[in-house]
């Protein structure tokens, strides 16, 4: 048997067997690749140069280093200035570039990049350029009479990174660093909101997955085992809100959870509750997770059904027939073999979640925002390069989640539909 | 006869009946009495509920009206769990997330058995079936016939004295079927537990059965040792739905015990054992197997009718040849001949006469 693997086979007319395989086959596999490429084409476009371009803007940024030639040179000759006390050289150069940047209207471009890492220096910069083009060395001193600002040891930090194109100094924020006197360091407890967001934003996303789990195991397993017309009809409603628009699915939860809404008035109503003491359900963080696990739910009941579905009721019914109560059964026997689907549900709900912008947007107010509400906040600023930087790690962590996950259940047993 | 029998029954079905819609029954007044020990076979077309008495036996249906004792308890309000009736599924139902180990494990865990016991259990079972090198497999490496044994293992596994099959040979190639037949018979004797066998092949009823109850129409139409009712049906379904047969149909001219003249509706003349056709001048339809029909006069008793028959097609089967016949004026009359040396060869469109002994004729309903 060995010595016919390791002889070459060839065809009857004494081609290779292989090349003759891969030219029978190539017809096909060419027909195939042809009828995919479209959407290979527009996964490229619409995904991964996206992703692409955000990675790079989030490591990119050229406001400083485009409109301050001068200075930009002169911290690559002088790598080892002293920052507490920059030499006259330094604000010769920066002066020079400031008279530059006021005749090519770029001081708002540079500004803001050095903003970003130290708040203020927009107005600085302005007026720092306006009277650039006037003053007389030494260039030090009368800087400074301008305003001491210029002599801040973390603003000669932030022009020195900025003066380079590639910068991590939007991560480092990020990350919420802050640059100082002796450069970057730990922020204040208090001012370390980016963070402290992520870790909100995961441990919510958790909440809700769980929520959504327990929520969907029961419906899911309902429209398993109940007769096709019952289930078709059950179907229908757990789709139902993927009919609905998203606004108005969450002005519907607002109509609903809000201090003067429907719940708040039925407790008043019923006795329950003071009209002075109403409960807050909206605007926080319970508006988010309610309001969230109900967009969220039927990305947990499909993976759910479609495991169950598929699962014989024999299972169940031998375990019964071996001696174990319906407990042990459904722990045994059931639950194991819903695991594919509890996994995929579970991934899928908790990546939306970690993601979503326009629930938390609309119902979290201002407990209940989430990390892409300041992504969000970022974009819209024109932080192009902070935003893209706070997506980037999001995307990191998800990843990094999404290993674990695999080397804790296994990608493979995953079960989507 | 039944009476006493019920009283000492391990299993008794007492006036059940079970519908699932409230507007039709699929078991209608079921009475049945399986002694200690015995091989019983429900053998049904499918929808005859046969199945359906199976899960009520299991505790997976309840009986819409009616009681079924186990050891002379009444166990209707017994949950499954608690029946301790060992069964063995259609499609095997084991557990796909476990080993044949821990399939066969799980029923002695769930009733607090130690470890060591177990672990013992599971090995005499497993090589009851021949099975132990394959403890550590997972069903999904296994055949249909390995998976068929082990789930048979692990329903004998807690030594219950009652094991309910469901089909489960249905899903297994002829030849696997057969020997495995052979094999839960065996079992059985050894064992000497009761079973409860679920199928619609009647080979496998006649082959493995103390008794066979045929169902049809949510009723049992006859019980009876496999020969009996091969040999002796009692009425027209079961003598069509066991075994191959030819069917005669007629009105009766004359009864004499339980002999009967009956003409058929060419005209002719033939005998025949009464079994459920009392009356004079009724319809009937008579009922002979093919291998008992004959064509030579010297094979027949004296005085025996017969009556003229024509060859339409003789097909070769090796041991035997099966002889299609025109007789009375329908078509289909199958005659089995054995194909010995000195055999007479028939050939196609020769006028013969053929005949049978009484007994073989049985006179039935006429459905």
């Amino acid at each position: 048997m060995t010595e016919a693997a390791t002889e070459l086979l060839t065809t009857a007319d004494g081609r290779p067997l292989k090349e003759a395989l891969a030219t029978a086959q190539s017809r096909a596999k060419r027909r195939a690749f042809l009828l995919v490429l479209p959407l290979l084409v527009f996964v490229l476009l619409t995904f991964l140069v996206p992703i692409g371009y955000m990675l790079k803007r989030s490591v990119e940024h050229d406001g400083f280093s485009r409109s301050s030639p001068t200075l930009t040179q002169w911290f690559k000759e002088n790598p080892e200035f002293d920052h507490m006390n920059p030499p006259e050289q330094a604000y010769a150069a920066l002066v020079t570039d400031l008279a530059e940047m006021q005749a090519t209207k770029n001081t708002g471009m540079a500004g803001t990049r050095i903003n970003y890492t130290v708040p203020g220096s927009i107005s600085l910069f302005k007026k720092g350029a306006r009277e650039a083009a006037a003053m007389q060395p030494p260039f030090k001193g009368a800087m400074l009479a301008l305003d001491p600002a210029w002599g801040a040891p973390e603003l000669w930090y932030a022009m020195e990174s900025a003066s380079s194109e590639l910068t991590t100094d939007f991560y480092k924020v990020a990350a919420d660093r802050k640059l100082t006197e002796t450069g970057w360091e730990r922020g204040d407890d208090k001012q370390r909101i980016y963070l402290y967001l992520f870790f909100k934003t995961f441990v919510v996303s958790a909440i809700i997955t769980v929520i959504c789990l327990l929520l969907a195991f029961p419906v899911a397993h309902l429209l398993a085992i109940l007769p096709m017309a019952k289930s078709s009809l059950l179907m229908i409603l757990v789709l139902l809100p993927f009919w609905t628009s998203l606004l108005v699915r969450t002005t519907a939860w607002i109509a609903l959870l809000q201090e003067q809404g429907i719940v708040n008035d039925a407790l008043v109503g019923l006795g329950i509750l003071a009209d002075d003491n109403r409960l807050t359900m909206m605007y926080n963080m319970t508006g988010t997770i309610v309001a969230m696990t109900h967009v969220l739910l039927p990305f947990m009941i499909l993976p759910l059904y479609s495991v169950m579905k598929v699962i014989p009721p024999s299972y169940a019914r031998a375990a019964r027939s071996l001696g174990a109560t319906s407990w042990t059964t459904f722990r045994r026997v059931y639950l194991p073999q819903t695991l594919p689907g509890i996994a995929a549900g579970s991934l899928l709900v908790f990546i939306l979640a970690v993601g979503y912008y326009i629930t938390p947007a609309l119902v979290g107010g201002a407990d209940g925002q989430l990390i892409s509400n300041l992504i969000s906040f970022h974009m819209t600023k024109s932080n192009w390069s902070m935003a893209a930087a706070l997506a980037a790690m999001l995307l990191a962590a998800i990843l990094a989640l999404y290993w674990i996950y695999d080397q804790l259940i296994g990608v493979d047993r995953l079960k989507l539909g | 006869m039944a009476d006493t029998f019920k009283n000492d029954a391990f299993v008794a079905f007492e006036h059940v009946q079970k519908s699932y819609d409230g507007v039709t029954l699929v078991v209608k007044d079921l009475n049945l009495a399986i002694a200690k020990g015995e091989f019983l076979t429900m053998l049904g077309p499918s929808g005859s509920g046969k199945t359906t008495c199976l899960m009520m036996l299991a505790g997976f249906e309840t009986a819409t009206s009616g009681e079924i004792k186990l050891d002379g308890r009444p166990i209707n309000q017994v949950p499954p769990h608690k029946r301790g009736i060992g069964m063995v599924f259609q499609n095997y139902a084991l557990f796909p997330h476990m080993t044949v180990g821990e399939n066969l494990s799980f029923p002695l865990e769930v009733r607090g058995m130690s470890k060591s016991d177990r672990e013992t259990k599971v090995k005499h079972a497993l090589d009851m079936v021949q099975m132990y090198s394959f403890i550590n497999r997972r069903p999904a490496q296994l055949s249909g016939g390995q998976q068929q044994r082990i789930a048979l293992a692990r329903a004998l596994v807690f030594d219950p004295s009652l094991v309910l099959m469901d089909e489960p040979l249905g899903a297994l190639d002829k030849q696997l079927r057969e020997h495995m037949q052979f094999e839960i018979k065996h079992l059985h004797e050894r064992l000497g537990i009761t079973v409860v066998y679920v199928t619609h092949d009647q080979g496998e009823a006649l082959t493995m059965s103390d008794r066979v109850a045929v169902f049809n129409d949510g009723r049992i139409q006859q019980l009876a040792p496999p020969a009996d009712l091969y040999e002796r049906p009692e009425n027209s379904f079961v003598a069509q739905f066991i075994g191959e047969n030819n069917k005669l149909l007629g009105t009766i001219e004359g009864l004499n015990g339980d002999k009967a003249l009956v003409r058929l509706a060419t005209g002719e003349l033939i005998d025949a054992t009464a079994v459920n056709a009392k009356e004079k001048g009724g319809k009937t339809l008579v009922s002979i197997r093919p291998e008992r029909v004959e064509f030579k006069p010297e094979m027949m008793p004296p005085g025996a009718h017969m009556i003229d028959a024509e060859v339409q097609e003789i097909i070769y089967m090796g041991d035997i040849l099966r002889v299609v016949l025109r007789v009375a004026g329908s078509d289909g009359f199958v005659m089995k001949m054995r194909n010995t040396l000195g055999q007479t060869r028939l050939s196609q469109g020769q006028k013969i006469k053929v005949g049978w002994h009484p007994q073989d004729a049985r006179a039935l309903d006429p459905m």
